[in-house]
């Protein structure tokens, strides 16, 4: 029992991935079986975490037994295990889509998918995941560097997987992108370096004086992120880059890879800098989110492709949870941040199934032109129940994950009387209504004949529907993860509340 | 103003005009030197804060972060210049039209 408690579970948690994607590259015939294993390995993990944190409060490792200021620090809350834990439920089902959705080696080729683009698949995947956990746990702006760095390559890598011509510029657009993203978020820890001559994010909490240093340090690194973030006005890359995707790499890119730069900016605000921002910076960041809501649901509306619209989406919805920002300035506190953490959350399972399902209709359709969809549903009632279910969510209707993080936005904006932001919300669900029923009403028309023949993976219907399911789940079973949340107490700190008019 | 400010502003300077050429130029091969250019930048600000030093010695760190830093920038590199390979038929060794 004790046992258990003292085993250092953050570093196997990023330990085990990035193993994993050595050995699936090493061993390519056995690949899919080894992500699986690696993959469960991992979850166990980050479960034993949870249970350290559940007994022994947040947790700090120093990697090698060096000490902070020398050493690098991991640290464990209840935002960063709940992160975990989602990457963790998330990726699996997905890694069992995979299975089913890329040929084997030496299996005849399948629709679009290549045999090369399966082979390449599972360690990238894994560097991803290894990169995640490592990102979520890191104390140490040096490190975070680092793990962006290796999260931006195996996205990028993952994003052109297909080699064809539009996925490849895809690709490259966004890795120009993260490039700049991440080259920018350097340039403001070396200029805090300078300043302050520490790296880790309690020490530099307690040192971290409001000055012109600060804030142009703090502008660059929160430009980089929205960047990576999707942030409109630089939304720009993702709709080509999820779109052009396979399949499980978008559900990857859209449900985890986007949170993980929004994960940042949450912590780096609200924990580390709370001193230096200041009213302008909170409302810039919450108008952006304002218009990211507007123009992705009018976008995702007007496009023609399935998952061009599912893109659109993704950024409509990440337009919320800047609006975290104006909303815990003004003492929104846990209701405005946990709502918004809550909402990336369930937006990962919601997405996810999107993603997943609307791969099944890729293959059986063998396009995605919504319009021609007619009929889709009846071949495919687990799918479209999976879809529907999804949509409910992301539309932000009870009882869903979605519900409960609108409504707990909803209610720090109208506790702190940010008249507009009420507007935003309520707005921003009804144009979800429009890009949603778009999404399922072509699919359940009726049609006559049905020219869908090709055949389908159950296990493929099934992932779909189980991230569906875990969307709606979030809000019927909502106050577990909420209590987790809630345990981070590196949140709106004493110089937080100083800034509360 | 002292030697490491000079070469600080300098690192910025690489910094923006590495920013400004990868948003203007269109060529891609040019997008990516435009991006180790911002690279470079960035870690001339590092090494010149390690310089400033107050005890007179460098400090270490900063050296530590470049070279982990220059790591990433030719990973980076090499993705684009896969992706470069693949995207303009016909140029890499071996290929046939």
């Amino acid at each position: 029992m004790s046992l258990i408690l003292t085993v250092p579970w953050m570093a196997w948690s990023i330990l085990l991935p990035l193993g994993g994607a050595v050995a699936t590259f090493l061993s390519r015939r056995y690949a899919s079986r080894l992500t699986l294993l690696f993959g469960m390995a991992t979850a166990v993990c980050v479960g034993a975490l949870g249970w350290q944190l559940a007994l022994k409060g947040p947790q700090r490792h120093h990697i090698g037994g060096w000490q902070v200021p020398v050493g690098i620090d991991l640290y464990a809350d209840g935002l960063a295990v709940l992160m975990l834990a989602v990457t963790a439920l998330v990726g699996l089902l997905i890694s069992f889509y995979a299975t089913a959705y890329f040929p084997k080696a030496g299996q005849e080729e399948t629709g679009d998918q290549n045999v090369a683009s399966s082979v390449y698949f599972w360690p990238l995947w894994l560097f991803l995941w290894g990169a995640l956990n490592a990102l979520f746990l890191s104390a140490d702006l040096f490190n975070i560097y680092v793990t962006l760095e290796l999260l931006g390559l195996s996205a990028v890598a993952l994003s052109g997987l297909s080699g064809k011509a539009e996925a490849l510029s895809a690709a490259m657009r966004y890795l120009f992108v993260s490039m700049i993203g991440s080259l920018s978020y350097l340039l403001g820890v070396a200029l805090l370096y300078n300043m302050y001559g520490v790296l880790d994010l309690g020490l530099l909490a307690s040192e971290v004086r409001p000055g012109p240093t600060s804030q142009a340090a703090l502008a660059l690194i929160t430009v980089g992120l929205a960047l990576k973030t999707a942030l409109f006005p630089f939304h720009f890359w993702l709709p080509p880059a999820h779109a052009n995707a396979p399949a499980p790499v978008s559900a990857l890119l859209s449900a985890l890879v986007v949170k993980a730069s929004f994960y940042l900016l949450l912590r780096l605000w609200l924990g580390v800098f709370p001193t230096v921002i200041n009213t302008t910076a909170v409302d810039l960041l919450g108008f952006l989110g304002a218009l990211a809501i507007i123009w992705g649901s009018i976008q995702a509306f007007r496009q023609r492709r399935l998952k061009l619209l599912v893109a659109y989406s993704t950024v409509a919805q990440l337009g919320y949870l800047f609006l975290v920002f104006p909303l815990v300035l003004r003492g929104g506190d846990f209701t405005a941040w946990g709502g918004s953490a809550y909402l990336a959350v369930s937006h990962a399972f919601a997405k996810a199934s999107i993603f997943l399902a609307s791969g099944i209709i890729m293959h059986v359709a063998g396009h995605d032109r919504i319009d021609e969809l007619a009929g889709i549903g009846q071949r495919l009632p687990v799918t479209m129940f999976a879809l529907a279910l999804a949509g409910v969510s992301l539309l932000g209707l009870p009882p869903s994950g979605g519900f409960i993080a609108k409504w707990m936005l909803l209610n720090a904006a109208l506790i702190t009387g940010q008249w507009w932001l009420v507007a935003v919300i309520i707005l921003g669900g009804l144009l979800a209504a429009g890009y949603v029923f778009r999404m399922l009403a072509h699919s359940f028309t009726p049609a006559t004949w049905i020219s869908f023949e090709q055949p389908v993976a159950r296990r493929m219907e099934w992932s779909a529907f189980a991230l569906a399911a875990v969307a709606i789940a979030l809000g019927l079973v909502a106050e577990p993860p909420l209590t987790l949340l809630q345990s981070s107490t590196s949140f709106a700190g004493p110089g937080l509340r100083e800034m509360i008019p | 103003m002292s030697n490491a400010h000079l070469y600080m502003l300098g690192g910025v300077c690489l910094f923006t005009l590495g920013t400004y050429a990868l948003l203007t130029k269109t060529q891609l091969l040019r997008k990516i030197l435009a991006a180790n250019v911002m690279g470079s930048g960035v870690f001339l600000v590092l090494i010149a804060g390690a310089y400033r030093s107050p005890s007179g010695l460098p400090d270490p760190v900063p050296h530590a972060m470049v070279l982990t830093g220059i790591v990433v920038a030719i990973s980076m590199t090499a993705l684009a210049l896969v992706l470069l390979g693949r995207m303009v038929p016909g140029s890499r060794k071996g290929d046939k039209e």
